[in-house]
């Protein structure tokens, strides 16, 4: 009997059509102009969020569309839809990009719009092996797209490095959900929350393994030291739009999935208890050092797009406080920051990328010299971003790193929040180092007005909208987080 | 609906100054009058708040309360009492003073500059009047974005060296605040079932006195770096001489003052126990702040950098007023505050109309300066004298209430502030007769001009007001009166009774008001 529901996949599917008509829109069409290719990601991405918004469950009851290795539960549908809004935005930042740098456009947009599938199925999934599918499948399409510039020997680079070690987190990852298998007969997150609560008292080695194979799997993907090197290398050859991609989508999704598996399955072993060790101290270690070094790393670069890769390691240690943190203001915390982080970090990847130029990057910071004089509306959109960033009010990141150490307070880890709190002013330093430039640093010529396409700066306002919209009045999407979480943990 | 007046009026003449196109500086004018315009309304609106506040009242009065975030039981909750009003007119009072220094020393992006300013205001006003907790803190952290900008691109040679490390040490400080205010919160949702960020609800939380000294320390250390205390102090010199003009003022008038504000209106009475125990400590670094702020100041070349020690050196004084926690002690202390703010204000004033003279601000430049510009160093010398604390003006019921409140405390404090009034006096007067007595040494000096129009315009207010507050103190002193009682009531009634605590100290203070009002009197 067909007892599942497709209604839970109806997001995924919005995408994928998208993504298919990207990919043969691209094929069938003959040499001439351009076809708008984006246009169908825009609308598969807004597809997709329309059907998560529908699907959402306002009353907290169980009942939730299941189609068995996906859950289309409220946790899943918020994720899904910050996704739709990633997807969204970058397709918005793209269009100027391919247009400029000559980038092949469907195969482009197709990658990114796979790559978002496999996102939301990690986000939603609740099978091991299905995240790990999903896993591959938006990491193969990001591997690509951080090369896609094939003659540009740096990104070639970036690609080879993040694949061969993304290849190798993903051994071990399959390695631990090996393990895992092997000690509970089952890759389903429920039937293994269930066998592991019912063995809580006594630690087999064997599980301790798994988690350990599957927390480095996850910690690479999130960038969590100590499996964090690739992330400069990477960010910085790829094209900043990816990089924008990559920072927030993958992470969205790897975090999502995170939370699922570690804070609903292996949630008994989350505690040192009489029978051994749990994961929740060392993850709570991870987080400290990801936030140490990601900031304090981050303040030696002097390139704009390396600093912001060691910004969002640090942003990812701040969502890993919160995921030790474990109480329901914890997990909604974790989805409220996703948000608000994936909002801001896009938006200021898309000024670095709206900025560029074909021949080279200008992602140093001296090429941001006296901005405010050619272009002052980017200066100061740029600058919300990197406020937002340092969580410094009235913006978004502000809300959003409150939520993360309240929950810290509130489960007594003070400790983490007050390295998180000194981290997130050491920050400010190296933020603040991008405004001196822009605003109080001359540069030699004439101010020439930076182009921006009318794409561009419908995301910019976009962004620029959420950020403020989520720093002053916050209280709907906090609310719409705390209803998320209800459902699965 | 005043209250949010007085801060959303600033705010929306910023951001319709930057709808306001200025290619190249062609509307300049029009942006400076639209400004000044705009801040003399917010002080108008301050004005009309102080009429209607009632002094008869301890509570918080013109309160607004609307629910924000839920979910946390943040509420935008704000209100003034007689604490935070008379803050709240000197901000008012200081912004237009402040822009209209700016006319001619602010040229390049005047529209920028004029937007931040009224922005700076709109949060300073904001810091004054938050009754609940987080709102009080994005005001707090919301205040330093404008006032970096200001130092970092309208200051001189260091300013990005400066605004960088005001802004950083600042924040620093604050971001512990943020981790003391979460717990409290917990704390309180521990006790009732219920978050809340509330300031009176957090008033009637009891603490254990462990936990009350680690959140009394992170509140401590924030608002310290800010009034600025010995030894969190370094980033005053290079902020201060580095601020353009308006920045100078408006640092010093206002922004020091909220360290102050904060220590008594969160640090003290949110955990009484844990400041009773560390206030000698605090005491203590007041008076050496006192101290050392007027020997630095004596030896500086550079007369902003003198006047910025002299500014550490006066809010010893509050400070020491405060950790007396009595009536006394606090009144003064608040009474300090506003005056330190009109005088420091003059004291930049002016100090910023040499500079946009000649251009520098070096001591050895100038000389003989009442020669060419009389009616200047008239002024000049009307507010050094208020700074000093000579009787008949503001500095010296300031500095006589806090002094007195600390005497009764412990008298040995006072031994060593008085020291400073002394040191104060020297620097001042020593800076004075360089600057302006005897012959001009220097030729530049001979053909400056005195006073225009417009700075007249700035300067009259402060004097009139260092002369009517010294006559006149009990105008500015009755509306504080019940709500200063207010707090140290909270704060000493952790206290054990001792011998003549209470009893005592309100005679004395009945009997230090006698004699305030019979000088008043004496004086007309």
């Amino acid at each position: 009997m067909f007892t599942l529901q497709l209604d839970a996949v109806v997001p995924m599917l919005c995408v994928t059509l998208g993504a298919l008509a990207a990919m043969g829109g691209e094929a069938l069409r003959g040499r001439g102009p351009r076809m708008p290719v984006g246009w169908f990601g825009i609308i598969g991405l807004a597809g997709a969020a329309a059907s998560a918004v529908i699907l959402w469950n306002p009353t907290p009851d169980a009942f939730r569309e299941d189609f068995g290795v996906i859950v289309a539960d409220n946790f899943g549908l918020f994720v899904t839809i910050v996704l739709a809004a990633v997807g969204i935005l970058t397709i918005m930042f793209s269009s100027q990009v391919i247009h400029r740098d000559n980038l092949p456009a469907g195969e482009y947009y197709a990658l990114l719009l796979f790559s978002i599938v496999g996102m939301i199925m990690m986000a939603t999934a609740t099978d091991l092996l299905v995240i790990f599918v999903a896993l591959e499948i938006l990491s193969l399409a990001v591997y690509v797209l951080t090369g896609i510039r094939r003659d540009d020997l740096s990104g070639t680079e970036a690609a080879f490095k993040y694949f061969l070690l993304g290849a190798i987190s993903s051994a071990f990852f399959l390695y631990g959900i090996a393990f895992t298998y092997g000690v509970t007969r089952s890759t389903r997150l429920s039937a293994i929350s269930q066998y592991l609560s019912a063995q809580s008292m006594s630690a087999d080695p064997m599980v301790l393994i798994a988690l350990g194979l599957l927390l480095v799997g996850f910690a690479f993907k999130i960038s969590a030291v100590p499996f964090h090197m690739w992330t400069p290398d990477a960010y910085e050859g790829a094209p900043a739009i990816v990089t924008g991609f990559m920072s927030t989508g993958v992470k969205a999704a790897a975090f999502a999935a995170f939370a699922r598996v570690f804070l609903s399955s292996f949630e008994p072993f989350r505690d040192m208890s009489a029978a051994g060790p749990g994961w929740a101290p060392v993850v709570a270690l991870i987080a400290a050092a990801t936030m140490i070094l990601g900031t304090v790393v981050g303040v030696a670069q002097g390139n704009l797009k390396r600093m912001l890769a060691y910004s969002s390691i640090a942003h990812g240690g701040y969502l890993l406080v919160g995921l030790v943190a474990a109480n329901a203001v914890g997990k909604a915390a974790i989805l409220f920051y996703l948000l608000a982080y994936s909002v801001t970090n896009l938006a200021a990847f898309g000024v670095i990328a709206l900025l560029g130029a074909r021949d080279r990057a200008n992602d140093s910071l001296n090429d941001y010299a006296g901005l405010w004089h050619s272009s002052p509306g980017l200066a100061a959109l740029m600058t919300v971003c990197l406020l937002s960033l340092g969580g410094i009010p009235p913006t978004a990141g502000f809300i959003g790193k409150w939520y993360i150490f309240q929950a810290a307070v509130s489960a007594g880890y003070y400790w983490l929040a007050i390295i998180g709190v000194l981290t997130s002013v050491v920050s400010v330093f190296f933020y603040l180092r991008v405004v001196v430039m822009m605003y109080m640093a001359e540069r030699e010529g004439a101010p020439q007005p930076a182009h921006v396409s009318g794409f561009g700066m419908a995301a910019l306002a976009l962004s620029i909208a959420v950020i403020f919209y989520l720093g002053i009045l916050p209280t709907p999407i906090l609310d719409f987080a705390n209803d998320s979480i209800a459902t699965i943990f | 609906m005043l209250l949010t007046l007085s801060w959303v009026l600033p705010l929306a003449g910023a951001v319709l100054l930057l709808l306001v196109p200025n290619r190249g500086g062609s509307r300049d004018g029009v942006i400076r009058w639209l400004a000044l315009a705009v801040s003399i309304a917010v002080f108008a609106v301050t004005l009309g708040i102080w009429m209607r506040f009632d002094g008869a009242s301890a509570e918080f009065q013109l309160v607004e309360r609307v629910p924000w975030i839920p979910a946390f039981g943040i509420d935008y909750y704000v209100g003034v009492d007689g604490i935070s009003l008379l803050l709240v007119v000197l901000t008012g009072l200081l912004t237009p003073i402040a822009l209209l220094s700016s006319w001619e020393g602010i040229e390049k992006k005047v529209k920028e500059f004029s937007v931040f300013m009224l922005a700076l205001e709109a949060a300073m006003i904001g810091v004054f009047i938050s009754l609940d907790l987080f709102l009080f803190y994005v005001f707090w952290d919301a205040m330093l974005v404008p006032m970096y900008f200001l130092i970092g691109i309208w200051g001189y040679d260091q300013r990005i060296y400066a605004a960088v490390k005001f802004m950083l040490y600042t924040m620093a400080g604050s971001v512990l605040m943020l981790v003391a205010i979460l717990a409290l919160a917990y704390m309180h949702s521990e006790a009732t079932g219920s978050y809340t960020f509330d300031l009176l609800g957090l008033y009637a939380l009891t603490i254990p006195a462990e936990t009350q000294r680690w959140l009394f320390l992170a509140f401590t250390i924030a608002f310290a770096i800010k009034v600025p205390l010995f030894p969190f102090h370094t980033w005053l010199p290079d902020a201060h001489v580095q601020a353009p003009t308006a920045g100078s003022i408006i640092l010093a008038g206002v922004l020091l003052k909220m360290g102050t504000y904060g220590l008594v209106r969160f640090a003290f009475p949110l955990f009484p126990n844990a400041a009773v125990e560390f206030a000698p400590w605090i005491a203590a670094l007041a008076v050496i702040g006192i101290v050392y702020g007027a020997l630095v100041a004596m030896v500086q070349p550079d007369m902003k950098k003198l006047v910025a020690y002299s500014s550490v050196s006066h809010l010893g004084f509050v400070v020491l007023g405060i950790c007396a926690m009595n009536v006394q002690g606090v009144q003064g202390a608040v009474y300090q505050m506003l005056a330190h703010g009109v005088s420091t204000g003059g004291l930049f004033l002016i100090v910023g109309m040499l500079s946009d003279r000649r251009h520098t601000r070096l001591i050895a430049e100038f000389g003989g300066l009442k020669n060419s510009m009389p009616r200047l160093t008239a002024a000049f010398l009307i507010i050094t004298l208020a700074s000093i604390g000579m009787p008949a003006l503001n500095g010296f019921i300031g500095e006589f209430l806090t002094m007195l409140g600390a005497f009764l405390w412990d008298p040995r404090f006072v031994v060593v502030a008085g020291l400073g009034v002394i040191l104060s006096a020297v620097y001042m007067l020593w800076m004075f007769q360089r600057v302006y007595l005897g012959p001009i040494t220097n030729e530049k000096n001979a053909r400056l001009a005195d006073l225009r129009p417009r700075e007249w315009a700035s300067v009259v207010p402060l004097c009139a007001l260092a002369i009517g507050m010294g006559v006149f103190p009990s105008v500015f002193l009755t509306p504080m009166e019940l709500s200063v009682r207010k707090v140290v009531e909270r704060v000493q009634a952790v206290q054990p009774v001792q011998a003549g605590n209470e009893e005592n100290t309100m005679q004395k203070a009945n009997g230090g008001m006698q004699v305030v009002r019979v000088s008043a009197r004496a004086v007309r």
